[in-house]
This record gives C-alpha cells, sequence and structure tokens, in this order.
C-alpha cells in the first residue's frame, strides 16, 4: 500500500484502437468551433484528421506549431470548458471528441519517436532575457528560437516549468512528466538557468545591458495570510507550499486526519482530491459565498464531491486554536449582501454563534499574491492590482524593452493562456528587435 | 404475416435467403447449422478439380472504424474430396428435404468433365446446379471461372454441355469483371440456363503495406489480385442487377449477390428484380445469426406496406429506371438549412463552395458558423444534405418552375422545345 501510487491517472492515454476510432468521430468541421475556443488555437480538426490517417508526425508537428507545450496542456486543459466545451457534437445530444486525449497521443508518440519540439529558425541578431521558466516563458523562448532569437530562461526554482512541476494536480500530470517536456524543450534549444532570482541575485539593470528585451513570466506566488489568530500554528499551510511538496517531495508530505480547505478555485479542489488520495480521513472545504458563486469549474467540484468533500458554503475562517498544534477553526457564517464590483454578491458577517470544526490541519487555498516585489522594481512597468498591463496582440508592456505574459498578466489563468501569451510576446519581441534594426547585445554578450 | 416463400426456376425455398457459396457453405454441418438458423437455402462451395489453397487468403478496406466494408479474397474452390462432398449433400436434403440446396460446380471446360460432375451432384440429390463462370482469381488464370465467364460464347457453350445432362434447374452465376453483364447474361439464356446469379467477385487490390511495400493478402512476400465483395460492392452489384432484369433478351430469373446484409438490402435487391438473394461476406463477419433479422425485418416490412407475399415486390422498382434521356429537365429542387437544426459545423458551406456551386453562404456568428443557401444559383444536387452530419437538418425541397415537364429525349426530337428550358440548365 505505501509503496503504490496515490495519485493514478484521472484519464490514462488512449491505446491506438481508441484513438483511431476517436479520431474518426471527429466532423473535420470547418472553421472548427474548437480551433477557435483554444487559446493557442491549434487546428483541431487538422491534427485529428492526421491521427485517424495515420500521420502522428504531421499530427504532432500541427499540434506543436500552435502550442510547444501541447503534451501538457493535453493533460492538464480544462477541456471541458474550452475546445471540448465548444465542440459541435455536443448539439447533437453527442458526447464530444476527447480532443485533449487525442491531442496527448500525438504528442506522446513524438516525444518517444525522437521527434522535436520545434526547429530552430535561422539565426538573428537580438537576445531576450525571459524570467521564469514557466509555460509562459518556456512558449515565450521556444517562439523566439523559431524566429531565429537567442533567448535565456532564468528561473528562481530549483527545478523548471513553474507550476507545470510544482502546482498542477498529480492525477492530471505527474512533475517527472512537467520536467521530461521541458527537457524536451531544452534538448531542442532552450536554456534555462534555475535558482537565479532576478531582482535578488542578478538585478534588472545587468539584463538590461545583456539583452535587447526582456519577457516578464514571473506568475503568482503563494497564497497570502488569512490573517486570523492561530495561524502560526502547527498543521496550518498554504496550498501551493502544501501541492509542491507533494508532487515534488511526495515522501515528506505530512497529511491530516480531518482537513479543513479555505477557498472556492480550483486550487482548493486540487487540495481537496490529493488530500483524499494521501489519505485524509475528512476533507471539509470552507467558501464564504453560496455555490452557485464558486469560482471552481462545475466539472473539477464534481471531482471533489466524487472524492467524499463536505462543503461548507457562507462561511468565513475567524479564529484557529489549538496547544500547539491545529485542533479547530471556528468559522463565521456570513449572509449575501449587495453585489460588489465583480458583480457578485459581496459577503458579510451573518449575526449568530461560530461554527467550530475540528481538525488537525488547514490549508488555505484563497488566492495567490503577486510578486510585487519584483514587479514594482521594473522601471516603468506600470501595473493594475499588482497585474503587469500589457498591450494584448503583442504582450508590450508600458515600457517597451519589456514583454510579459501569462499568470503575472492575467491575474491566474490556464497552463494553455500563458502559452498562447508567451508565444504572442515572441512575435511581438521580434517585432520590436526588428523596428529598432536588429539586435545589439550579442556581441556585448560573447564579448 | 407475409409469406416468404419464393420459387426460383422451379427451386423451392422457404424464404429469399440463401448462403452464396463461399466458406460458409463449405460443409455439410455448416449449412445445416445455417438452416437451423433460418437461412432457406445454400448454394454449397464450388466443387470440381482438387485445389490448394495459400494462406494467408483475405483482406479487407476498413473505414472510420468499421471493418470489412469491403473483403478481398483469394481462396480457390473446395479443397475437400468430391466424395466427401456429395455424401453431406445427401445428408443434408435427407434431413432438410424444404430447404433449397443447391451445388456450386467448376470443372475444366471440357464437355464430358461437366456431364460427369453434374451427374454425381444431380445423384446426391441437389435441388439445382449454379454454374461458377465467376471467379476472378487463380482459376481463371487455368481457363475456368471468370475466364470463362467473360466470353459469352464459352458460357453459352458450357452451360448448354450441362443442360445436355441436368434434370434439375440450372443457373449462370456471372462475373461483373466485364464491361456490360448483358452480354453474358444473354449467352446463358442462349445456352438454356433456367435463371441467373450476380454478381460474382470484383477483381481487387484491396491496399498495400506501406512497410513491407507488398499489397494484401501477403503470401511470403508475393501478392496476387483477389476478388473484392461485402458493402462496398453492393451499388455496382445493384446496378448490374437491373440491367439484367430489365433486358428484354435474358429474361431469366434472378438470385442476387453482393454486399447483402441486412433485410433493407435484400428489400433492394428484389426490388431491383431478383427472386431468392445470397450472403456471403455478413455471415463471415457476423455469422449464421444474421439471417434472423433478415427474415423478421422484411416480413415487417411487407406487413407495414400491405403486401401479403415477397413474390409482390420482386422487380416493384424497375419501371423507374429509366435511362437518362428520360429524365425530366424541368424537375427543380433546392436545398434548405433548418437553422434549428443546424450545428454550424460548416461542412456543406466547403463541399459546395469546393465541390459543387458555390451556393452556401457563411458568415461567424456567436462563434459558430452561420450557413445560408443561395437558392438563385443552387442546382439542386443534393450535395450538402448529403455531407450534413445531422439528420434531416438540409432537405432538398421542390420548387415550381412554371415549366412543363421536359426530357432530353423530346427535346432531341423537337429542338424548339428549348423555350421550356429554365435558365438554371439552359446553357
Ligand atoms: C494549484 C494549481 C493548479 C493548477 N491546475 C491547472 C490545471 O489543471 N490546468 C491548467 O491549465 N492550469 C492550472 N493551473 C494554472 C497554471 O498552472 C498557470 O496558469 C500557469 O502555470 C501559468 O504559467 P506562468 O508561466 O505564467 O507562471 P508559473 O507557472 O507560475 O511560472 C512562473 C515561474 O517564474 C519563476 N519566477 C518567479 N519569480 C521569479 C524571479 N524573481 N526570478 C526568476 N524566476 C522567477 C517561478 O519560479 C516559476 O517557475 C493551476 C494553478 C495552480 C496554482
Ligand atoms: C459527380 C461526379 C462527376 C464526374 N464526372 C466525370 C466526368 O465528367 N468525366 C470523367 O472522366 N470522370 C468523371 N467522374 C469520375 C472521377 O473523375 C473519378 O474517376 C471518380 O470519381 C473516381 O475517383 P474518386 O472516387 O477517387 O474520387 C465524376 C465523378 C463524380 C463523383
Ligand atoms: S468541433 Fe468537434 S467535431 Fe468539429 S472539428 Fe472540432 S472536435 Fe471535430
Ligand atoms: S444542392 Fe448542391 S448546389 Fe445546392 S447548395 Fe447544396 S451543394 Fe450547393
Ligand atoms: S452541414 Fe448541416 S449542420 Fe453543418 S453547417 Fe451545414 S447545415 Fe449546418
Amino acid at each position: 500500500m505505501e509503496s503504490s501510487n496515490p495519485f493514478p491517472e484521472l484519464k490514462p492515454a488512449l491505446a491506438i484502437d481508441q484513438a483511431l476510432s476517436e479520431a474518426s468521430r471527429c466532423l473535420y468541421c470547418y472553421d472548427a468551433p474548437c480551433t477557435r475556443a483554444c487559446p493557442t488555437h491549434i487546428d483541431v480538426p487538422a491534427f485529428i484528421k492526421k491521427i485517424a490517417t495515420g500521420n502522428l508526425r504531421g499530427s504532432a508537428r500541427t499540434i506543436l506549431q500552435s502550442n510547444v507545450l501541447g503534451a501538457s496542456c493535453a493533460r492538464v486543459c480544462p477541456t471541458e470548458v474550452l475546445c471540448e466545451g465548444a465542440c459541435v457534437m455536443h448539439d447533437v445530444q453527442k458526447k464530444p471528441i476527447q480532443i485533449g486525449q487525442l491531442q496527448r497521443y500525438a504528442t506522446d508518440w513524438a516525444m518517444s519517436h525522437g521527434m522535436k519540439p520545434f526547429e530552430p529558425g535561422p539565426r538573428r541578431a537580438g537576445r531576450v532575457a525571459i524570467i521564469g521558466a514557466g509555460p509562459a516563458g518556456l512558449a515565450c523562448a521556444a517562439e523566439l528560437l523559431r524566429l531565429g532569437y537567442e533567448p535565456q530562461i532564468f528561473d528562481a526554482a530549483a527545478t523548471p516549468g513553474g507550476l507545470n512541476t510544482t502546482g498542477v494536480a498529480e492525477y492530471k500530470m505527474t512533475s517527472e512528466f512537467a520536467l521530461r517536456e521541458v527537457g524536451w524543450l531544452v534538448e531542442a534549444g532552450v536554456k534555462i538557468k534555475s535558482g537565479v532570482r532576478i531582482g535578488v541575485d542578478v538585478q534588472l539593470a545587468d539584463l538590461e545591458r545583456q539583452f535587447d528585451a526582456v519577457f516578464i513570466g514571473v506568475g503568482l506566488g503563494k497564497v497570502g495570510k488569512l490573517g486570523i489568530p492561530g495561524e502560526e500554528l502547527d498543521g496550518v499551510v498554504e496550498a501551493i507550499e502544501f501541492i509542491e511538496a507533494l508532487k515534488v517531495r511526495r515522501a515528506q508530505a505530512r497529511i491530516g486526519r480531518h482537513v479543513v480547505v479555505i477557498g472556492g478555485g480550483n486550487t482548493s479542489i486540487d487540495v481537496v482530491t490529493q488530500a483524499r488520495a494521501l489519505g485524509a480521513d475528512e476533507v471539509t472545504l470552507v467558501y464564504r459565498r453560496s455555490a452557485d458563486e464558486m469560482p471552481a469549474y462545475k466539472h473539477e467540484v464534481e471531482l471533489a464531491r466524487a472524492s467524499g468533500c463536505r462543503f461548507v458554503y457562507q462561511a468565513a475562517p475567524l479564529r484557529i486554536v489549538g496547544r500547539e498544534r491545529v485542533e479547530a477553526i471556528l468559522l463565521s457564517p456570513m449572509l449575501m449582501g449587495a453585489p460588489d464590483a465583480s458583480g457578485r454578491r459581496r459577503p458579510e458577517p451573518a449575526p449568530g454563534e461560530p461554527l467550530t470544526i475540528d481538525c488537525d490541519m488547514v490549508v488555505a487555498a484563497t488566492g495567490q499574491e503577486k510578486h510585487l516585489a519584483l514587479l514594482e522594481m521594473l522601471p516603468n512597468v506600470k501595473l493594475d492590482h499588482g497585474r503587469v498591463l500589457v498591450d494584448e496582440r503583442t504582450m508590450q508592456t508600458s515600457n517597451p524593452r519589456y514583454f510579459a505574459g501569462g499568470d503575472c498578466v492575467s491575474g491566474g489563468q490556464e497552463v494553455v493562456n500563458a502559452v498562447a501569451e508567451g508565444k504572442r510576446a515572441a512575435v511581438g519581441i521580434a517585432a520590436h528587435i526588428e523596428a529598432l534594426g536588429g539586435g545589439v547585445r550579442l556581441e556585448v554578450a560573447r564579448g | 404475416m407475409a409469406d416468404l416463400k419464393v420459387n426460383l426456376a422451379g427451386i423451392q425455398s422457404p424464404n429469399p435467403f440463401w448462403l452464396a457459396s463461399a466458406p460458409p457453405t463449405n460443409t455439410g454441418d455448416q449449412i445445416m447449422r445455417a438452416f437451423d438458423a433460418g437461412w432457406g437455402g445454400a448454394v454449397w462451395k464450388t466443387l470440381g478439380e482438387p485445389i490448394v489453397n495459400v494462406s494467408s487468403r483475405y483482406s479487407t478496406v476498413d473505414m472510420n472504424g468499421q471493418k470489412m466494408m469491403g473483403l478481398n479474397n483469394i481462396e480457390l474452390i473446395t479443397d475437400r474430396p468430391l466424395h466427401v462432398n456429395l455424401r453431406e449433400v445427401a445428408e443434408v436434403k435427407k434431413r432438410y428435404p424444404k430447404h433449397a440446396v443447391v451445388v456450386s460446380l467448376m470443372v475444366e471446360s471440357k464437355r464430358e468433365k461437366w456431364h460427369e460432375i453434374v451427374k454425381a451432384t444431380e445423384g446426391a440429390g441437389a435441388d439445382g446446379l449454379e454454374l461458377n463462370f465467376g471467379c476472378p482469381h487463380g482459376m481463371s488464370e487455368r481457363g475456368m471461372g471468370s475466364a470463362v465467364g467473360q466470353v459469352p460464347d464459352y458460357a453459352c457453350q458450357i452451360t448448354s454441355w450441362v443442360k445436355e445432362v441436368a434434370k434439375t434447374p440450372v443457373i449462370v452465376k456471372l462475373t461483373p469483371n466485364v464491361t456490360d453483364v448483358v452480354y453474358p447474361a444473354r449467352a446463358a439464356r442462349k445456352g438454356g440456363a433456367d435463371a441467373v446469379s450476380l454478381i460474382n467477385t470484383i477483381n481487387s487490390i484491396t491496399g498495400v503495406d506501406l512497410d513491407t511495400f507488398t499489397p494484401r493478402p501477403d503470401v511470403g512476400g508475393r501478392s496476387a489480385h483477389g476478388g473484392y465483395c461485402g458493402p462496398a460492392v453492393k451499388p455496382i452489384a445493384l446496378n448490374m442487377v437491373s440491367s439484367v432484369a430489365k433486358d428484354g433478351e435474358v429474361k431469366l430469373p434472378i438470385s442476387g449477390i453482393g454486399g447483402i446484409a441486412s433485410w433493407r438490402d435484400a428489400a433492394e435487391f428484389m426490388l431491383l428484380g431478383c427472386t431468392t438473394v445470397q450472403v456471403c461476406t455478413a455471415v463471415m463477419h457476423y455469422g449464421f445469426r444474421i439471417v434472423e433479422d433478415m427474415i423478421d425485418g422484411l416480413s415487417n416490412y411487407l406487413d407495414d406496406k400491405g403486401f401479403r407475399s415477397v413474390n409482390e415486390i420482386i422487380g416493384r422498382s424497375l419501371p423507374s429506371v429509366s435511362r437518362w434521356e428520360e429524365l425530366d429537365l424541368n424537375y427543380k429542387i433546392v436545398a434548405r438549412v433548418d437553422q434549428s437544426k443546424c450545428i454550424g459545423c460548416g461542412i456543406c458551406y466547403a463541399a459546395c463552395t469546393d465541390g459543387a456551386h458555390q451556393s452556401i453562404a457563411a458568415r461567424p456568428e456567436h462563434g459558430r458558423t452561420h450557413v445560408e443557401i443561395v437558392e438563385s444559383t443552387c442546382v439542386g444536387c443534393n450535395l450538402c444534405s448529403l455531407v450534413c452530419p445531422v439528420d434531416s437538418c438540409i432537405s432538398m425541397v421542390r420548387v415550381d418552375t412554371g415549366r412543363p415537364p421536359l426530357t432530353w429525349k423530346q427535346f432531341q426530337e423537337d429542338p424548339s422545345a428549348h423555350k421550356h428550358l429554365g435558365p438554371h440548365n439552359a446553357h
């Protein structure tokens, strides 16, 4: 029992006959809605048709051309609300084509058959510093290489991949796979320096001296403090670190018997399902608004429900109690008041007794903080509530040499959005460099 | 319940469903199990001189995950001794006196050889004989099978030799590997045949293995062309059947063969003039049990349509099979899209724009493709309605041209009639 994998794949890979029959179900739509719904606009009917004809190399190439992280997206994309959600099959009461699973089939083939994820283009002058080896930074680097430029990624973490490696639920994609995919990109020419914190170990001024442009793909930080008494007790943890520990250092991951998870987003669902898989007897999700307002996807909520999670709505954490370790959490019942700026009703404390839940672990999953320390250091780069402001078409910031994409721009979306933005930024950076008459930092860097 | 009994040139059968001469009729045991399952008759696997077979023997055409759309084989006639087969014929006939047991024959083109085998077969109790003038591979290299069926004089000659001694009805099985199947059919009639059956298999190579470069089926790195059958050949068979049925000279009862897998297929063959139908591939695919729904479905169909006997549908569609020149040039239909059913797949747009008459307009609307038919240029070809994946989403509707019916034939006879041609076909 000890050694068996607590996180079996939710959607195991398709076998060849399954892939062929699923591929042949696709209608090969013209101007297909699935393609439009994919943030990286993969030509879905084209790659599926190629699977059906046995042209797996061409299929993988079609995918990777649009989305160089097609292999991880195939596993982690919430396809229910993206491509598969738009599939016309819904309209004829049929199951949508399993686009994600077919994408996995083709990209798995590519990775196991010595294919390259992309081909670097003919060299052009121009060096680009990329801060962050998450999906946004990786996609930006691959596209820059394809366009002929020389990107260099710096990442603060010990291992590359960003949340692909440390955040995504293990039953969707393992850390090992995420790292294998990064390795695949590295083999094709992507250069990553891990363990380098920009703004601490290397200053922005150094980057400016050595590079023609800078891409910011730092994502988001950890979940912020709950700001309630008892938070310092043993057994109170923050979701991002908790998930990273169970993914990357599984042996050390400690799980309580009764875990309370605070927050109503997809991250809290991931905590719930994985806590259950690791052996928690009871898991309770606490959300301050009502079920209808919970931002987590419906299909994710169903997963949590199926795992046996208990939901407590309209309750906010008041206080955590215990001697050294957590023993219980006190919740304040909430009332739904007038709509706030987001259009959702604002939760307000309701009169009445606080609710007490006995527990030995509390995981805060209430929303990630911004990397303000670095972002506020960026010269002349405008922020909006801690998000980097960009021109959506080019991903250029208010400082023309700085571009940005991914969660640090969106405030937290999906891997596929980060890929799309990283790629778009690469095109923007290329245009910027060419408009200045080509890159000038090449010699400096070499000299 | 409608009466399913039929009589093909004197051969009685409890229903029109026969097994074609092929692996399913290789042995008496198989045929008896088939009769138990409900088959009305069987044409024994072709008897003749001893042969040797190769392995492998079959290959297929699969489509979109659907197996055996077409089946190709390089098997020869029976590889079991003649006396064993004849002993089993006698046994089957004794146990199933009401079922039709027809025996397929093929020997060298020598009069005595044919006389010999006809007598032996009838001696065993066969209800009828089927002369295999159709096998397109192997046997044809030795001057038999389709080598006979392709030369009307040979077909006529051998049929007449058989008729010199035969006491039971003689069916001539025709090969489709000819330019016009009506000529060998007429030759069979001239030789004295009592009925014809068609089609035998079509010369084919189903494909080439892209790794070994050997076509399929692979016999030790070589392959030979085979005979093609299964659902893929049904349209070819239907056309050949109808042309034989409509011919003014052949005028023989027909046993229809080629891609029949359901009662619907059978009904279509019968509507185009067949008295019985024969099945091979579908049984090789699913077994004898398929006959249950063939009988049940055909009976229900006949009941629904108010027919008392299956004989009432034989040839019923033949009057509407006409020559192109007899079609009304002023009959006009156009496509109509039911927007409430359209799922916006855009397939009709791609098909009409690139493959037909540029008569569908498409534009994005709410993230979907919205299509509209341009009726003024639509020629009513059906293409869009054929490619549309949604049932009855595109219908083809009649539009009144206000012009009198006019056929090409009439137009040729009276050129002044061109004033009655509509603008859509007046060039
Ligand atoms: C728990 C969780 C589960 C998720 N599950 C899914 C899912 O199933 N499917 C899905 O599509 N999306 C999921 N997401 C969202 C997805 O992971 C992110 O949208 C995506 O990873 C964003 O990519 P990014 O490159 O912008 O940022 P990140 O992936 O966060 O990468 C940022 C990188 O920047 C580095 N960095 C930060 N600061 C510095 C610095 N100063 N110097 C150098 N490097 C720095 C970090 O070390 C990190 O490697 C999930 C997110 C979370 C939190
Ligand atoms: C609607 C239609 C019209 C055709 N008209 C002609 C024709 O006028 N002349 C011709 O030589 N072949 C004609 N063909 C046959 C095609 O050229 C081709 O030989 C045939 O369709 C087989 O090829 P395919 O099924 O692989 O497409 C026509 C085919 C179709 C479907
Ligand atoms: S919408 Fe569905 S059926 Fe159409 S191309 Fe996309 S996956 Fe295929
Ligand atoms: S019927 Fe033919 S011409 Fe008319 S719209 Fe459809 S495809 Fe085009
Ligand atoms: S093929 Fe049918 S469903 Fe598809 S767009 Fe055309 S009309 Fe609509």
